[in-house]
């Protein structure tokens, strides 16, 4: 027996003749924290729903603990949801939300009594039993909604985009609380996102996922440090990324120069692409720099400076402490281990540079995804 | 709130005139015929009257009764399937639901003369094949059966439109922990959907118990139901119109009273039926 829960062989999965799933193969590990991660429509909610049991898949296998069980439905699987509005019976109190499956279970009342009151204790919700659903707040129903599926004794808790309707502070808060969770209790958490770095600190592994493929599945550091491709690399963090060429191990060449680098086993002068993430670059006077340009932006984000240059025609993004003048003309500084090198994909060429970017849309983004 | 702009005043004017001249002044019309004798003078005679038609009060309850039980087992099974069925089917089996609405009540209980009549259509059929003509008409189960033809759409669509608003999410949540699809239905889309349940039957029930006509058409007047009764006697003319009155005083405050009854029971359900 290996140490996998579940795993998914060969998933395909369409809606009316559009493909949402492309040959899905995950092993999910006992007890682990795993996150499914990418932009919407990408298949991850469908995924999850797949192994909930709402969906059955059209081709591949879903193993739970050694067996398949593509054919079992919800209700008989060892798996509970999370959903994205809580999805809370509005015609029962908190306590009978609580106690709804394990009334289903049949348990004896007093047995039901102490499981409820333990649920309520550990999502904080002691002494609300009475309340009615709709006298809750956004977070109090979000722990009900914990409370609920967990009082199920599952072996696996899925979470389809749990804190997409908080608002930030409550966010963070609830972030530490189901990482906290998921500890105490030492079952499997399947988290469902959008949010990369909801996804990055809550995670021991993430799933990132695109047009219904798996890009990259890899701890959190694996994915920011090493992406697999110019998607991973865009969706997670910002990234500039380049046409390269490998001329040799250890020797790329991009820009116009050639730098050293950590990366090795490509083909003589192979075609690749090129990720240098914005902290990772040093500004320096014109004269010591590796690559030199104009600065065309700068933005003041509190703890760092944004700043654009432009080398070339293409528009870096750098992170920096240090204050510079727009027009200033300033020398990039790489070292060798900021830069990293991915083989070409479907991808390549489709994440540009910065030339498009505003303070105006960035401020447009963080108010999409954070709501704030 | 108290203080409205013109516009909002405006705005209400023709509902207000409308509820005054076709709703309160004939109840009040209603009211001084019922309590007036025959020339004019103020008497309580017309309800001291009203033990004779006691057994039509009671039929018209029995058979209102019986009627919306039966439309309602009839018309939350098919409503439920409903919200089962593709967007496609479901207006498809909506426009069958309503197609009768569209014709002519009386034309409605007409037909139903035509097939259950002793030479109607399915006696005819009955024939055709060796088994004699059943006495299908003219009895109390096909009064029964015409009303509830006749209300069946005004418990479907109730029923229907609230049953189809509940979130997908409940039934999966319920499904989730560990509810199979009859559990589903009991615990969760039941107590749910109660509300178009409870306007239901007031949908159907108030008019089954006040009905007339049906009873006549297929009952063979052997059965007077009490909206029959008051019927009778507005066509005998004026001088009835007073005990014709105090009968539709007693049935309203009948029908307030289950509704009030009704209420109470269906308050814990979240449901409610605006009187």
């Amino acid at each position: 027996m290996n140490n996998n829960i579940i795993e998914l062989k060969n998933i395909t999965m369409s809606f009316e003749g559009e493909k949402v799933l492309d040959g899905i193969n995950l092993d999910i590990r006992d007890k682990e924290f795993i996150t499914l991660l990418g932009p919407s429509g990408c298949g991850k909610t469908t995924t999850l729903r797949i192994i909930a049991g709402f969906l059955e898949p059209d081709n591949g296998e879903i193993i739970f603990s050694g067996e398949k069980i593509n054919s079992v439905p919800a209700h008989k699987r060892q798996v509970n949801t999370i959903f994205q509005r809580y999805a809370l019976f509005p015609h029962l109190n908190v306590f009978e939300n609580v106690a709804f499956g394990l009334r289903l279970k049949k348990l004896p009342e007093d047995e039901i009594k102490e499981k409820v009151t333990e649920m309520m204790a550990l999502v904080n919700l002691s002494g609300m039993e009475k309340r009615k659903i709709h006298n809750l707040s956004g977070g109090q129903q979000q722990r009900v909604a914990i409370a609920r599926a967990i009082a199920n004794n599952p072996r696996v808790l899925l979470l389809d985009e749990p804190l997409a309707a908080l608002d930030l502070k409550l966010r963070k808060d609830m972030q530490n609380e189901l990482k906290k969770i998921q500890q105490q209790l030492g079952i499997t958490f399947i988290f469902v996102t959008h949010d990369q770095e909801e996804a990055l600190s809550m995670s021991d592994r993430v799933v990132v996922m695109d047009n219904g493929k798996i890009q990259q599945i890899g701890t959190p550091q694996d994915i920011y440090n090493e992406p697999q491709n110019a998607f991973v690399a865009d969706f997670i963090g910002e990234s500039n990324i380049l046409d390269g060429i490998m001329r040799k191990d250890f020797l790329a060449e991009f820009s116009g120069q050639t730098f050293n680098c950590l990366d090795s086993g490509f083909n003589k002068d192979e075609k690749v692409d090129v990720v240098v993430r914005p902290e990772d670059v040093d500004i320096v006077p014109v004269d010591k720099g590796m690559l030199t340009g104009i600065v065309t932006s700068v933005t003041f984000l509190g703890v760092y400076y944004e700043i654009i240059v432009d080398i070339g025609g293409f528009k870096w993004m750098i992170q920096t402490t240090d204050e510079h003048k727009v027009d200033e003309h300033v020398g990039l500084f790489i070292e060798p281990d900021a830069i990293h090198i991915m083989k070409k994909s479907e991808y390549s060429g489709k994440y540009g540079d910065y030339s498009t970017y505003s303070d105006e849309m960035e401020h447009l983004s963080d108010l999409e995804e954070d709501e704030e | 709130m108290n203080k409205k702009s013109l516009g909002q005043r405006l705005l209400r004017a023709p509902y207000i005139l409308w509820s005054a001249l076709f709703i309160i002044v004939p109840l009040f019309i209603m009211g001084y015929y019922a309590l007036t004798d025959a020339a004019g003078n103020f008497s309580f005679s017309n309800f001291s009257d009203l033990s004779r038609y006691k057994n039509a009060f009671l039929i018209s309850l029995l058979y209102a009764f019986i009627s919306t039980v039966i439309t309602l087992i009839i018309a939350y099974p098919l409503a439920y399937f409903m919200t089962k069925c593709k967007p496609g089917t479901q207006r498809m089996m909506m426009i069958l639901t309503m197609l009768p609405m569209w014709t002519n009540f009386l034309i409605r209980t007409y037909s139903w003369i035509t097939i259950l009549s002793n030479t109607g259509i399915i006696n005819t059929l009955l024939g055709k094949i060796g088994l004699g003509p059943l006495h299908l008409i003219n009895r109390p189960g096909t009064v029964i059966l015409g009303m509830v033809y006749d209300f069946l759409p005004y418990m479907v669509l109730p029923i229907f439109n609230v049953m189809s608003k509940i979130d997908v999410s409940l039934t999966e949540a319920a499904e989730d922990l560990g509810a199979n699809r009859f559990r589903v239905l009991r615990k969760v889309i039941l107590p749910l959907s109660m509300p178009g349940v409870v306007s239901g039957i007031t949908m159907v029930f108030v008019p089954s118990v006040s009905t007339f006509y049906i009873s006549q058409k297929l009952g063979g007047n052997k059965t007077m139901l009490i909206g029959d009764v008051i019927e009778y006697l507005f066509n005998l003319g004026p001088d009835y119109y007073n005990v014709a009155s105090a009968i539709s005083l007693v049935l309203m405050a009948i029908i307030l009273v289950s509704l009030f009854i009704m209420n109470r029971f269906s308050d814990d359900e979240g449901g409610g039926v605006v009187l």
